[in-house]
This record gives structure tokens, sequence and C-alpha cells, in this order.
């Protein structure tokens, strides 16, 4: 970091206050830039450590209880005794889906335990996520289509897409729950007697349904940005060579947009993969809508250390997706200059 | 410049350290931390802790003590208004032995749980208090292990309510009413409900469906004893009714006000729920049901049916420094004349056997006579501290049975080996 500052153009000032001026006095331009580093590290200290208490501290916490067992009932106290190491177990367990059998050992998890749903949890939250997010980036790219052109009432557009955004994600959930009531909007509007949280799909799309009118709105307005970075003359261009419409989208529109869709499509489907609010509160996770995040926090009121496992695993398969985005699809969060060339080779 | 850095990573972890070292003592729970002996005699200032206050009765009941008690302030500390935050916030103090978190309101199925880890103070020898006048099955519900560690305080129960003007006298066992369900095909409306959507309330449902029948879901022993004749009766009532539609299809949906809205609205001959719709449903203008509304207690199998008992009481953290003045508000707060208060104040029903025959109260709470017997007659859910594990058992297989993906049998045995495994712990 420091090194970057190089030969400093700043001379020491006339008026005093400026870090320099601490500085030994007439000392050489090396000591100046030491000088300058010292301070920088001063400076970036306490973010340093603030990301060390909010980021590394937890995940290692996380970890370390990860290897221990869950508080056990002592038979003859009636009390709870912690539970001591226990090596990779608690993994094992949730990979396998075993549960503590009454004997000691391990049996498989039976029906009504969390242990049982890990696979299936696992499924469901990537079943949710490859539907909504394919939803929502197609919906999404229609909308900011539509909202890219200029039109009488653009912007009052563009305000009341957002709105759905704008409501905390509870909040949607219960507005959902009512109108997939029994006797709601839905089935009032469609004249049918569905019911929706009540058996598998109809749950399932109840969640996906919700959860695509949310999010749309986001998807809509990154891919809104990208599509505004490409000059009209492109286009201009394109129709004096007499490209059709549609060449002219797959064409121009397609990969020019695409470095800010592939960074909206990872966005949403990192943020898919955490999915919890809306299914916990329309379905509480039944019929087969569990997702991890759901199974995590049912877990922690069951057991803290085993729950720290599931976390870490949950951060492991959501991790790998990210890099797989990154790595292979092009996503490029970081540096935006180097976008357009990665990823096709 | 690696002489920065290393100073850098260097203060980040000791940061991460130090934090970690703090953070030990609190992830790994051992249980009896507390000294449950120490500060019995202690008197001065306490911290009262419950979830938000919808009665509007706690803040008067705490300055009455206040003005009796200049030395001993209480101060109030107001949770949100969610259970399960409330409890994770208990939780979280116990661990870090807070000995600001004095005394507290409890949840019944938190009890077994908080006694287990050793955060609430045993209620005996110097600590013990009368509950003598105390419905049995709430002092029950407080116990665990045979030692009361909270004060009941006030309870709550099922209540059958019907139609008055299409049963002419309610039924008192199960048969009974699903002989009656021909009254409700003639008037086209749905016979039965209760709430049958996989939460909370479906353990409510599933344990009083097996506890009406003479099943219990644990046995004396704490370990689960689903495998009987009287448990499989039990779910199969419902079951049943679900099959051949005495309780509506869209019953599966329903939580406490799904099923409440769908019995104001004249869709229901009977239906379960707990007190707190008598106020709603005879005010309430959109109420169809406001003068036809009856009251009974839940049908069993030859009488009165088990209700599932809800409730809160209140007990007092073993980290506690004063709790002589710990005591002396829990007897404060579960005394006849504050349960009396909270009746009228609140409508929150009183343990107090004599309460419930009070005349000037049956007036105001014209559902006392009906709820003493659903509470007499009640079974506290699972007393047990694997209690989430348990609940989550309850529901999920009865909710298989209910929607008819396993047979009532299956759906037991896979009940009491889930329990079985959430017992046998590490």
């Amino acid at each position: 970091m420091a090194t970057e500052v190089g030969p400093t153009p700043v001379k020491a000032p006339a008026s005093g206050g400026t870090p320099i001026h601490h500085g030994p006095k007439g000392v050489g331009e090396d000591n100046k830039i030491l000088s300058q580093a010292k301070w920088a590290t001063w400076l970036l200290a306490p973010t340093i450590i603030a990301l060390g208490i909010v980021i590394v501290y937890p995940i290692i916490s996380a970890i370390v209880m990860s290897f221990q067992k869950d508080a056990g009932l002592d038979p003859a106290t009636g009390l709870f005794t912690a539970g001591g190491p226990a090596g990779i177990q608690n993994y094992v367990n949730w990979l396998g889906q075993q549960c503590a059998a009454p004997g000691g050992g391990t049996v498989a998890c039976p029906p009504g335990t969390l242990g049982a749903q890990f696979w299936s949890a696992t499924q469901t939250t990537f079943i949710f996520t490859i539907i909504t997010v394919t939803l929502e980036t197609i919906l999404g790219f229609w909308m900011a289509m539509i909202m890219a052109r200029t039109f009488k009432g653009r912007s009052l557009v563009r305000a009341a897409v957002l709105v759905p955004w704008a409501i905390p994600t509870a909040v949607t959930a219960q507005l959902w729950l009512f109108i997939f009531d029994f006797q709601g909007i839905a089935n009032k509007m469609f004249n049918t007697s569905i019911l929706w949280t009540g058996s598998e799909w109809p749950a399932k799309w109840a969640v996906i349904i919700a959860d695509t009118w949310k999010t749309t709105p986001f998807m809509a307005l990154l891919i809104l940005a990208g599509l505004q970075m490409i000059p009209a003359e492109v286009y201009e261009a394109a129709k004096v060579d007499g490209a059709s419409a549609w060449q002219r989208f797959r064409m121009i529109t397609l990969p020019l947009v695409k470095p800010a869709l592939m960074v909206a499509v990872l966005f949403r489907t990192l943020d898919a993969l955490r999915m919890f609010d809306l299914p916990y509160i329309l379905t509480g996770g039944a019929n087969n809508t569990t997702t991890l995040s759901i199974l995590v926090i049912n877990q922690i009121r069951q057991g803290f250390n085993s729950a720290a496992a599931l976390s870490t695993i949950t951060f492991i398969i959501i991790f790998i997706v990210a890099f797989i985005f990154v790595r292979f699809l092009g996503a490029n969060v970081v540096e935006q200059s180097g976008a357009t060339g990665k990823g096709k080779k | 410049m690696k002489a920065k850095l290393t100073a850098t990573a260097a203060l980040m972890m000791a940061g991460v350290l130090s934090l970690s070292a703090c953070g030990g003592n609190t992830s790994s729970t051992t249980a009896g931390g507390g000294d449950a002996a120490g500060n019995l005699d202690g008197r001065g200032p306490i911290t009262y802790v419950q979830g938000k206050d919808n009665t509007g009765a706690i803040r008067p009941l705490i300055e009455k003590w206040n003005a009796a008690h200049p030395d001993e302030k209480v101060a109030l500390k107001e949770q949100t208004d969610q259970p399960d935050q409330q409890h994770d916030d208990l939780v979280q103090h116990f661990q870090a032995k807070d000995p600001n978190y004095d005394v507290m309101s409890v949840d019944l199925v938190w009890t077994a749980e908080f006694a287990a880890k050793g955060w609430l103070q045993p209620l005996k020898d110097k600590m013990a208090i009368d509950t003598a006048g105390t419905l049995p099955s709430t002092v029950e519900g407080a116990s665990y292990n045979d030692t009361l560690y909270t004060a009941p305080q006030h309870s709550d129960g099922g209540i059958l309510y019907y139609r008055t003007d299409l049963v002419p006298t309610p039924p008192k066992t199960w048969d009974e009413m699903m002989e009656m369900c021909s009254i409700a095909k003639e008037n086209n409306i749905g016979c039965y409900s209760g709430q049958f959507k996989q939460y909370e309330g479906l353990t409510v449902n599933a344990s009083e469906a097996i506890n009406s029948a003479g099943g219990s879901v644990l046995g004396d022993d704490g370990k689960p004893n689903l495998d009987t004749p009287e448990a499989k009766e039990g779910l199969n009532n419902l079951v049943d009714a679900f099959k051949n539609g005495n309780i509506p299809a869209e019953a599966i949906t329903y939580q406490e006000e799904e099923s409440r809205r769908a019995f104001q609205e004249g869709k229901l001959l009977f239906h379960r729920n707990w007190p707190y719709l008598y106020n709603l449903a005879t005010t309430e203008g959109s109420s169809k049901v406001k003068d036809v509304l009856g009251m009974t207690a839940l049908p069993g199998k030859d009488g009165p049916g088990a209700s599932s008992l809800g409730g809160h009481n209140v007990g007092v953290s073993v980290y506690s420094e004063n709790k002589a003045t710990a005591l002396d508000f829990l007897k404060f707060m579960t005394s006849e004349e504050t349960q009396r208060f909270y009746a009228t104040q609140g409508s929150l029903a009183p343990v107090l056997s004599s309460l419930y025959d009070d005349a000037e109260l049956v007036k105001k709470l014209p559902y006392l006579p009906v709820l003493k017997t659903s509470i007499e007659n009640a079974v506290p859910r699972p007393v047990t501290p694997f209690y989430p594990a348990v609940t989550q058992a309850i529901q999920e297989n009865s909710y298989a049975a209910l929607k008819g993906e396993k047979s009532a049998e299956q759906a037991l045995a896979d009940m009491q080996k889930s329990i079985e495994t959430a017992g046998a712990g590490s």
C-alpha cells in the first residue's frame, strides 16, 4: 500500500498540523516516505482491526466451535455438561445425515430431525436459487430495456419499479402470506382453491413468486446501469450497417452489458443461496421449503456447535459458487476495466 | 515496509485473540456455572425482564412495588414481542452470567431447558414458595426433575368454541363431536378446526389429540412414549377427520388467526382456540358468531380432553446478587392481588384456583369456568430440556400424517425415534 505512494510530490507545507510536520526535521526523502508509511499504517489500523473483529473473528470462532460437541445431558443430575472436542464428527453427521443414537454411536437421522433435512435443504436452496435468479434476470432485463428508453413519465416508472425492493423482506413475506391465504386474493382472482402454503409445489412457487416480485427491481437497476454505459453511436453505426433489432441486441447490447449483468447475477445468486425470511414466514419451512439458512437457525436452538458446523458447510458451498462465477463465468467484481476480455478463453 | 505490515498484522491478531479469549467463556456452555447457594440474603435494586407488555399491566404493578420498597426498586426491561427472540435474549444474558437479569418471565416450554442449564434458581429451602392454591398442572409445567424452578404466574388453555344456534348441547367427547358434523354438512359449513400449519400450534394440537385419547408424548421418565395404541388413536382422530372432510382441507394452512377468521365468518361449527378469541369474536363488527358463541371444554375420549398448557412463569436467575429481593418480588408478581389485576387489566388467565370462582371476575371474563376445566385437565407440553428438537419432531411428523403422506403409526414411530436421538445427545 504505502509503497505506491512513491516519491511524493508533497513537500512539507509551511502550515503546521499536517502529519509530515511531525517527522524529525531536516531528514531526507527516504525518511519522509517512512514516516508517511507509518502514518498510513496508523490510519489503516482501525479499519483492519474492525474487519478483524467483524469478519475474521466470527469466522474463526465458528470454525473452532464446529469442532466441539454440543452440550449433553448428565443423566445423574439432569443438568447439561459441556460436550468436549468432537473432531470432524459434526461435519460427518451433517453430510451423512447421521444422528446420535440412544445407546451411543450414530444412526441415520429419522424423519422429524433437522439432521435428516440436510440434503433436501441443499437441493431446495439450489432449486430456489436457479429458478428465481433465472426469472429475475429475464424480467429484470426486460424492465431495464424499458426504463432505458426515453419516454414520458420515465422517472415515475423508475421510482415505481423500486417499490418492491424498498419494502423489507419480512413485510413482503407477510403481504404474500395474506395473498396466498386460502381465502386470499390469489385464489379469489383465479377462482381456484389451491392450498398455497399447504402442499409442496404450490408452496415452492409461492416462495419463488414472492422472491421474484421483490428482487427483480434490483436486477433491473443493475442492468439498467450497464445499459446506460453503452454509447448511442454504436447503435447508430449498427443501424447504418443494416443490423436488425435482434442483431443489435445480440451483437451489441448483450456483450456490452455482460460485465454489469454478470455482477448482478453473481450478487443475486449469492443472495438467493442465503434465502431465509420468505420461506420462514410463508411456510415455516414445511412442504420441503426449508433452505440451508432456515436449517441453521433451527439448529442454533438445538445446539450451537453443530449449527456452527452447518453454517461453515453453507459458507463453503456459497464460496464455491462464488468462485465458479468469478473464475469461469467472468463475473468481475473488482476490476471493471478488464471485465470484457475475461472468461472467453 | 515489511515491519509495518507485521505490526498491522500483529495488531489485528491481538484484537482477535483478546476477543476469542473472552468469547471462550461464553461459547463453551458449562452447566451449573452459577452459584445457586450464593447471594440468598442479598437485597437491593433488581431488574425484571419480560417480553413487550401488551396488557398495560406491568408498569402500574412495578410502580406500586417501588412505592412500597424504595430501597429495593425494580427496573423493567422489556424485550421484543417475539417469543423466539425473547428466548435467545435470555440465553445470551444467562451465558454471560449477567447479574443484571435478576427476575424474568419464562415461557412454560423454556423452563426445563433453562433449569437443566443451571440458570434458574431452584425454588426450594430458603427460596421456597407456597403453591398450595395453584392449579396443579401449572405447577407441573413450572418444575423440572420434581424441583420447582419457576413460579406459575398466568396460564392458558384451549377452549372448544361452538355455534349455539346450530348445536343444542355441546359435545363432551371427540366421537360425539364427530357425530354432530352432520349438522355442519346440512348447513354447508366446515365442522371442526384447530391449528394445523406446521408450527408450534401444531405441536399444541397434536399433543392435545394424543393426550386426550389417553396417550402421552413423554413418559414419566422423560423418554418418548409414543408407541402406544392411545397415541395412535389420538393422532388418527385428526387424520381421519381430515380424510373424511370433518376438518376442512384448508385447515392445514391455519394458524390461530386464520382459523379464528374462518370461525368468525361462520364457516366452522366447532373451533379450538385460546381464550383470546372470546373478546374478539364478541366485539368485532365483522363477527357473525357474536350472539351465538358457545364455549365448552375440549372433547376427550370419555370426558373433557387434555388441553395443552400455555402461559408464563416467573423465575430468578442464579446469577442475581439480590436474591432475597428477587424472591419477594416473585411472590408479589404471583400474588392473588397481582393475578386479579392481570386478569381484569390484561385478560391473562390466573393460576390460582380460587380466582376462577370469583363472581366479579367471571362476570368480566365469562370464559373462566370453562377455562378452569380446561386447565385442570391440561397437560403441559412435553417438559424436556430438548424442547426445540421435540417440537420439531412432533410438528414435522404429525404434519405429514395429517396430509396423508404417511400413516399415523409411521408418524408416531418416526417421532419416537427423532425424540430418542435428540435426548441421546453427545
